[in-house]
């Protein structure tokens, strides 16, 4: 790693300010960003932690029946916690593994927005809306291309509003050694519709899939996708997976998320 | 450069640190406490993990400046001060739950987590915890067995290398 110095600040407004500095990066749960620091692909000059923020971590429900949990929040944390969100916290369960579900954080996935990244797909589903210390982001507007979101520079996320939906799931295709989806999909049905969230796929990262939530909107089971594909051309193509294959598994994965959802 | 402070074992600690000190580098350069392995320097592992807070965590991907007031149980807290190995660590002798034994500290850390939790988990629930755990003996077998064992279960049933007597 190349060196840097790393700033605890005790709250938003001085991660805020430590952020200004130039090239100041902030720091989560670090289990992919320390990763790429080892691997000298990130060259800060200070890593601002987050971790030290009081008020950044824990799980409430809000007035308006919205599950709100702080973007410091950990995984396994999420996992026991968000129980009136079982899609939610069956999905953190199976992130990595139990001693990286213990550090990482549910606002540091989503700020790196990894194209095969679980969280992604868990707040695009289900419509979640991401507060930060200065505005709030719908997930439809937040997530804009791998590795790509509306962030500013030094914006931080302070936490994450999921409307809990009627029912919920998601399967992952998962890659056996790094664990990260091959293909994931989300899928959450509400009173108003079904939104439907594929990771892991496309080489725009996380994408709702609209066919699939027309077809599930009326029929909310397996054999509604019966015909439904997905296109293979902006799939991902790498020695894990052809494009055709991942769009396969899109319909797959999706389908085996509404048998465990339904 | 800075100064942090962590109860490490049982006992206060302090040390210099750069920001790009990791806790286990922190752990074995400057407390000496070589027992916390690094086995692949990239998370996949475990041969590294330790307790922070009492949560199972991978040393190598921690900074020490981030464990600066933080309570750390690494695999040289296991025994007693005598020497006494813990259930786990007895465990793992009885059904030869190692092989060459790199990769042990941190599954019996692991498995210290895991039955701290969970005392009585399931044979897939101990295979599911030991998920960032990595064997290159390819060990599992007698590894599952032998945490199984330590939480006190009979594990006549248990397929493993061989019968502990």
């Amino acid at each position: 790693m190349y060196a840097f110095e790393i700033e605890r600040p005790a709250t938003i407004e001085e991660a805020v300010r430590a952020l200004s500095a130039e090239e100041a990066q902030p720091l989560a749960g670090g289990q992919t960003l320390i990763p790429t620091l080892k691997q000298r692909l990130a060259m800060p000059s200070v890593l601002v932690s987050l971790t030290g923020i009081s008020g950044l971590r824990g799980i409430r429900t809000d007035e308006g029946g919205q599950l709100c949990i702080g973007a410091s929040t950990t995984h396994a944390e999420v996992a026991a916690g968000a129980g009136v969100f079982p899609g939610l916290a069956t999905m953190a369960g199976r992130i990595g593994d139990p001693a990286v579900r213990n550090r990482g954080t549910m606002g540091g996935s989503l700020a790196n927005n990894d194209p095969s990244a679980c969280y992604p797909a868990a707040a695009l589903g289900a419509g979640a809306t991401i507060v930060t210390d200065r505005r709030e982001i719908a997930a439809d507007d937040f997530f804009q291309g791998m590795f790509d979101t509306a962030l500013d520079e030094g914006e931080i996320i302070t936490e994450v509003r999921f409307p809990v939906p009627a029912a919920s799931a998601y399967a992952k295709f998962e890659q056996p050694a790094s664990r990260f989806a091959l293909v994931g999909a989300f899928v959450a049905r509400f009173p108003g519709g079904v939104r439907v969230a594929i990771t892991g796929a496309s080489e725009g990262g996380v994408f709702r899939w609209a066919e699939a939530e027309e077809a599930l909107s009326r029929d909310f089971t397996a054999s509604a996708l019966e015909g439904v594909s997905v296109p293979s051309g902006d799939m991902i193509g790498d020695l894990h997976g052809t494009p055709e294959y991942r769009a396969h598994l899109v319909a797959i994965m999706t389908r085996r998320a509404v048998t465990a959802a339904a | 450069m800075s100064e942090v402070t962590m109860t490490v074992n049982g006992k206060p600690a302090r040390g210099t640190i750069e920001g790009r000190t990791l806790l286990v580098e922190f752990l074995r350069d400057t407390l000496g406490l070589t027992g916390t392995h690094v086995g692949c320097d990239t998370s996949q592992c475990g041969a590294c993990t330790v307790h922070v807070d009492g949560k199972a965590v991978k040393s190598c991907t921690m900074f020490a400046a981030e464990a600066d007031g933080a309570t750390v149980d690494t695999i040289e807290g296991q025994a007693a001060p005598d020497g006494t190995l813990n259930t786990i660590q007895q465990a793992f002798q009885d059904y030869h739950g190692l092989q060459c034994g790199f990769c042990t500290p941190g599954m019996v850390m692991s498995a210290a987590a895991l039955l701290k939790d969970t005392p009585k988990p399931t044979e897939i629930e101990v295979r599911r915890y030991l998920q960032g755990n990595i064997c290159r003996c390819t060990g599992y077998h007698n590894i599952v067995k032998a945490i199984l064992a330590a939480s006190g279960q009979d594990v006549t049933g248990i397929p493993g290398e061989i019968a502990a007597e």
